[in-house]
C-alpha cells in the first residue's frame, strides 16, 4: 500500500513536470520531482528515500536527453540525506522544512553539474542565480505542499463531523 | 525478516544505489579516446590477462608453425598469391563503383534540396527534468520518424528527434544545452555553430573574427551537420563581439518561440550529410 502510494505520488509528480511546464512557463524551473521525493524521504525515512530517489531519477533520465543514472544518483543522495535528516531532527514547522527544501534542491544541483562537469559532458557557466532561484521555488511549493497535505485529512474530518446527522 | 534489516540499514541500500547509478553513468561516458569509461576500466583490468593467455597461445602456435607446419608453406604461398591477385581486380571494380556512387549522389543532392517529405506533429509534453530542454510529440518509429530527424515550425528550426519510440518522440530542442547546428549568416555567409546554452538564446561560436557580422543579421542552417537541411532559419544576431581568441562571440535570439510550440513539422527527408554519416558507419 506504502510502495504504491509512494509510486503514485512520484507519477503525479512527473505527469505535473511535463504538463503543468509546458503551459506555465514560470513553473520551468521548479522540479517536482525532486520535491516529492524531499517529501517522502522526510516523512518515511532514508531508504525510502534512497528508492524514491532513484526510480524518481532513472525516469526523469529516460525523459531527458541527458546520461542515464545521473540525475537518478543526484536524487538518490538527496533522499537518503533528506531522510537522515528527518529521521536526526524535527522537521515540522515550516521554517525547517524550508531549509531541508533549500539544501536539497542545492546539493542535488551540485551533484548534477559537478558530475556533468567533472565527465566533461556539459558546461554550466554562471550557474549560481538558476540554482539559488529554483532552490526557493522548490522550497516554497514544498513547503506549502506539506502544510497543505497535512492541513487536508483535519479539515476534511471537521467538515464530516459538522455535517447533521440523517435520522 | 530479510526486507525489514535492509529496511533498517539505510546505509546499505544507498551503497548499491550507488554503485548501480554509477555502473549505469560509465557504461554511457566516453574518456578522451572516444571510449566508453565502463569498457575501458574493465579491458584495463582484464587486458594483462588476456596478455598471458595470448602470449601462451602464441607461443604454442609459433612451436607448431615453424616447428611442426611448414610443409603446407608451399601450399599457402601460392594461395595467397591467388587471393592477392583477385583483392587487386576487387579494388579496380571498389574504384569505379565508388565513382558511380559519387555521381548518384550528387544527382540525389539536387533532388533532395528541391523537395522535403515532413510530418506534422503535435507537442504532447515538455520537458521532465528542468535541466534538459525537450519536448514530447505525438508521432513515432509507426510514422517512420528516426533519431536525428530534424524538427521545424513555421517560424524556424525547433531541433531534432533524439529518442523515437512506437507513438511518440522525445525532441531536443536546440536551446539545451548539449544542442548544436551548423550555421551561416545569410548576409556574409560566414560559416559556425550555433549552441543552445541551456535559457532562451543560443551562442554561435566558432565565426572568424575577421568576418562581418551586425546585430540584426539572420542565421540560417548549413546543412552540414547532416541533422538540419539548409536554409532554414535559426534566428538572428542580438549581439556580436571580438572575443578574446580568433573568434566573434555571437549571441543569437531564436526564431521560434519555444515556449509557445504547440505543432511542428519533422523532416522525414534524410538530409544529405546523414547519408554519408551512416554509410561511414556500416561496415
Amino acid at each position: 500500500m506504502r510502495l504504491a502510494a509512494t509510486l503514485a505520488a512520484l507519477a503525479a509528480a512527473l505527469a505535473l513536470q511535463t504538463t503543468l511546464t509546458t503551459y506555465v512557463r514560470e513553473t520551468a524551473t521548479l522540479d517536482f520531482v525532486l520535491i516529492v521525493v524531499v517529501y517522502l524521504s522526510l516523512t518515511s525515512g532514508p531508504t525510502t528515500g534512497v528508492v524514491a530517489g532513484s526510480v524518481a531519477g532513472l525516469v526523469q533520465d529516460a525523459l531527458s536527453s541527458g546520461i542515464m543514472g545521473i540525475g537518478a544518483l543526484a536524487k538518490t543522495l538527496v533522499g537518503f540525506a533528506a531522510g537522515r535528516v528527518g529521521t536526526q531532527f524535527i522537521v515540522t514547522a515550516p521554517l525547517p522544512r524550508f531549509v531541508v527544501f533549500i539544501g536539497a534542491s542545492v546539493l542535488h544541483a551540485v551533484v548534477f553539474m559537478g558530475l556533468y562537469v567533472l565527465l566533461g559532458l556539459r558546461e554550466f557557466p554562471a550557474p549560481y542565480a538558476g540554482v539559488a532561484g529554483q532552490a526557493v521555488g522548490n522550497a516554497v511549493v514544498g513547503v506549502v505542499g506539506f502544510q497543505v497535505l497535512e492541513w487536508l485529512p483535519g479539515f476534511l474530518a471537521r467538515r464530516r463531523l459538522r455535517r447533521p446527522v440523517r435520522r | 525478516m530479510a526486507l525489514a534489516d535492509i529496511k533498517q540499514r539505510p546505509g546499505i541500500v544507498l551503497g548499491v544505489a550507488v554503485v548501480l547509478h554509477v555502473i549505469l553513468i560509465s557504461t554511457q561516458v566516453t574518456t578522451a579516446t572516444g571510449m566508453p569509461v565502463l569498457r575501458t576500466v574493465t579491458f584495463g583490468a582484464f587486458s594483462e590477462v588476456q596478455r598471458l593467455l595470448t602470449g601462451a597461445v602464441t607461443g604454442v602456435q609459433d612451436i607448431w608453425s615453424g616447428y611442426v607446419a611448414l610443409r603446407t608453406v608451399k601450399d599457402e604461398n601460392e594461395a595467397l598469391r591467388q587471393q592477392l591477385q583477385d583483392l587487386q581486380i576487387r579494388l579496380q571494380q571498389e574504384r569505379a563503383l565508388a565513382q558511380r556512387t559519387e555521381d548518384l549522389r550528387q544527382l540525389l543532392e539536387l533532388r533532395q534540396r528541391a523537395e522535403l517529405e515532413t510530418t506534422a506533429a503535435e507537442i504532447i509534453a515538455g520537458g521532465a527534468s528542468p535541466e534538459f530542454r525537450s519536448v514530447t510529440i505525438d508521432k513515432g518509429t509507426r510514422d517512420r520518424l528516426q533519431a536525428d530527424m530534424a524538427v521545424l515550425s513555421p517560424s524556424g528550426v525547433v531541433g531534432r528527434v533524439i529518442l523515437p519510440s512506437l507513438r511518440a518522440s522525445t525532441v531536443q530542442l536546440l536551446i539545451d544545452r548539449n544542442a548544436a547546428a551548423g550555421a551561416i549568416l545569410e548576409r556574409t555567409r560566414a560559416q559556425g555553430v550555433v549552441v543552445g546554452v541551456g535559457g532562451d538564446e543560443l551562442r554561435m561560436d566558432y565565426v572568424p573574427g575577421t568576418a562581418d557580422v551586425r546585430a540584426g543579421d539572420l542565421v540560417i542552417t548549413s546543412g552540414i551537420d547532416g541533422i538540419y537541411p539548409k536554409g532554414f532559419v535559426i534566428g538572428t544576431v542580438e549581439a556580436a563581439e571580438r572575443g578574446p581568441g580568433t573568434y566573434h562571440e555571437i549571441r543569437v535570439r531564436p526564431s521560434v518561440d519555444f515556449s509557445r510550440l504547440e505543432e511542428v513539422l519533422v523532416v522525414l527527408t534524410a538530409v544529405p550529410g546523414r547519408d554519408v554519416a551512416e554509410a561511414r558507419d556500416e561496415p
